[in-house]
């Protein structure tokens, strides 16, 4: 079993990565992108068998405490 | 005086806190990251540097150290914490201090002498800082782009906890002076208790004319003062 993380940067808060891509890609000549948003991706290796709902509510807890900062940033966890 | 100055693998800043204080005539010891207490310092300086190789993000390991344990039962009885640059970071992850530090806005490394504009004395990191005096201090950061949502900036604001705002030689907080996007030019913040502060700025190395301004020790100085003012009021 797999835990995947997406974080996020908040949408009020300045992303200058994102920015800077968005820029890039513009300058690239691809139309239409209106905003670009660079986080980062975590996957959890889980040992097999584990219970799902048990890790879902451990890493959500993680996810909160740890590997984001709810201040700054959003996360989406999948388990698979 | 006794300073407890912590060392997470990779702080790079812990030397030049203890030289400042030991050189403005008080005493410090390193504390590294794994103790379980701070012996009996007076005052907590979390240094500069780059703790756990700022993997995750800037300061979100270390504040799960052993020791960051007894820096907040310290700060919970009202000691004296003071955060510089990755131990600001390092203290807004751990709750210590409200709101974030993040990227620079132009995503460069800025290493350079700034101002500092001194918003408010009534602190025991400001006090003795002399009314008006701009301070010229470095910093050396590629995250320290201050960051709060709009309720956090308010009660930073009614509670007076900003402390430190990036400006002009001449005291103007300009767009221009701010050097990494920080919201309000904000370079350094209290709690709301008073006793928590941390800033980007480094006033460590800039405690001596060798070091092309002295302008930083006035916060030493305020946290000496600080301390006698304490120990006055225990002892009568």
């Amino acid at each position: 079993m797999k835990a995947k993380i997406v974080i996020t940067p908040k949408k009020a808060v300045l992303d200058p990565q994102g920015k800077t891509v968005q820029n890039a890609l513009e300058q690239m000549g691809y139309q239409g992108v209106t905003g670009v948003h660079i986080g980062k991706y975590i996957e959890i290796d889980l040992a097999p068998g584990a219970d799902k709902a048990a890790a879902q509510q451990a890493l959500n807890d993680a996810a909160r405490k740890f590997l984001s900062n709810p201040v700054i940033e959003d996360y989406k966890l999948e388990i698979e | 005086m006794n300073f407890a100055v912590l060392q997470f693998p990779a702080s790079n800043c812990d030397q030049d806190a203890v030289h400042a204080v030991r050189l403005l005539g008080h005493s410090a010891c390193y504390v590294w990251h794994k103790e379980n207490s701070l012996g009996d310092a007076d005052a907590v300086i979390v240094p500069g540097g780059f703790s756990y190789g700022d993997y995750l993000r800037c300061g979100a390991i270390a504040r799960f150290s052993p020791v960051m344990q007894a820096v907040k039962q310290f700060a919970d009885n009202g000691g004296l914490v003071l955060g510089v640059c990755n131990g600001f970071q390092v203290l807004t992850e751990a709750g210590l201090l409200p709101g974030a530090l993040i990227r620079n806005r132009d995503l460069q490394f800025h290493c350079e002498h700034i101002f500092l504009k001194t918003t408010t004395n009534d602190s025991p990191f400001t006090n003795k800082i002399p009314a008006g005096k701009i301070l010229r201090v470095p910093i050396a950061h590629g995250e320290g782009c201050y960051f709060a949502d709009d309720e956090t900036l308010a009660k930073l604001k009614a509670n007076n906890q900003i402390l430190w705002q990036y400006c002009d030689a001449s005291g103007n907080l300009t767009d221009t002076a701010n050097p990494n996007g920080a919201v309000q030019n904000i370079a350094g913040i209290c709690n709301e208790r008073r006793n928590v502060a941390g800033l980007m700025p480094h006033p460590e190395r800039a405690s001596e004319p060798a070091l092309g301004s002295d302008d930083g020790k006035w916060i030493f100085e305020s946290i000496f003062a600080a301390l006698e003012t304490k120990t006055a009021a225990k002892a009568a």
